[in-house]
């Protein structure tokens, strides 16, 4: 293990990479930064290293104060192989990371950046489908990375995307994914507020919801679940109960958010 | 599947990290429970960071398969949880 500390450290002074540089913190440059909602934000990286990544990875970011004191979260890639690396976060009012990312961050700045990070919680046209996507705020951006990287491969699978949002002001990539895309349907639910004359789901997803909106699981679907902890249980036992098998419904889960 | 505390997160989370350890992508690979015998993907595996460390737990019967803990930059792992990784 020792090892590992010192080839990254060569890695980071010496030009020639002695390992695999998804292993190897590297210097990524924000480009841009760009407002989702009021507390959630999309920065994209240059990143003049950066090896390629599949739709639904993530990368792991790296802050160091100036005594030294460093802190790495994982974020999940917002975009899709082949356009430039994104990452959307939400600020998380106790974070330690989160707030400088979404309120201190300026283009030019640089950060540290370990990735891409993450095979199993991927998708990749040949993986086939229906798709059904299933999000609970946040957990939106590697499905995203996976609508847009169907969209770009020209796949036909269809999808439906299950969202559920607090409000409608929170839902994030919101204009995005109003835009009609052929095979794609995307259904919202709004657990605390909704507009005046929301027609939609205004409740936490449940097993009636699923029954609703999921494929049949004689269509053999492919699942994609992120959120909350406790949003990915639940959706999770849902969809087996339903039929669906358990090796097909991929989970990824980023704890509480303090709701 | 059993129900996690709210914070647990899952395998996904210490992709990174195993990729540091072990060299190449882990959270695709399967695990074996020493305890119980489930197999399962470590992207499923439950992941808990209490502080000091990182905790990873069998999601059926709660033992501890792995423990990542970092000591002046150095990472150490124990697996003596796992009958197996592959």
């Amino acid at each position: 293990m020792a090892g590992t500390a010192v080839r990254g450290r060569l890695n980071a002074q010496g030009g020639q990479p002695l390992q695999p540089l998804t292993t190897a913190w590297q210097t990524a440059t924000v480009e841009s930064l760009a407002d989702e909602t009021p507390k959630v934000r999309t920065l994209t990286f240059e990143l003049p290293h950066w090896p390629g990544h599949r739709a639904g990875q993530h990368l792991d970011v790296r802050l160091t104060a100036d005594d030294g004191y460093q802190a790495s979260r994982e974020y999940s890639i917002a975009t899709a192989p082949g356009e430039p690396v994104a990452i959307t976060v939400e600020r998380l009012d106790d974070g330690e990371v989160s707030p400088y990312l979404t309120e201190d961050v300026h283009p030019g700045d640089e950060i540290e950046i370990r990735g891409p990070v993450g095979g199993y919680f991927v998708w990749d046209p040949v993986d086939g489908g229906p798709l059904l996507l299933v999000a609970g705020g946040s957990g939106i951006v590697p499905l995203r990375a996976i609508l847009r990287h169907r969209a770009r491969e020209e796949s036909p699978v269809p999808v439906r995307l299950l969202y559920s949002s607090r409000s409608w002001a929170e839902v994030i990539y919101r204009a995005e994914l109003d835009q009609h895309v052929e095979g794609v349907t995307v259904i919202h639910t709004l657990t605390r507020q909704q507009p005046a004359g929301w027609q939609g789901y205004a409740r936490r997803v449940d097993q009636r919801m699923l029954t609703e909106v999921a494929w049949s699981a004689a269509q053999a679907p492919l699942a994609y679940v992120c959120g909350p902890t406790s949003f990915v249980e639940t959706v999770a036992a849902g969809l087996v109960a339903l039929g669906y098998q358990e090796g097909r419904v991929k989970t990824e889960r980023f704890g509480a958010t303090g709701s | 599947m059993e129900p996690l505390e709210e914070r647990a997160l899952d395998g996904n989370a210490i992709g990174g990290l195993m990729l540091e350890v072990f060299g190449t992508e882990m959270t695709a690979a399967t695990g074996t429970c020493g305890s119980c015998g489930t197999v399962g993907y470590v992207a499923e595996f439950a992941v808990y960071r209490p502080g000091l460390g990182t905790v990873v737990r069998c999601r059926h019967c709660d033992n501890a398969l792995m423990v990542f803990v970092q000591v002046r930059g150095v990472t150490c792992v124990d697996t003596r949880g796992l009958a197996s990784l592959s």
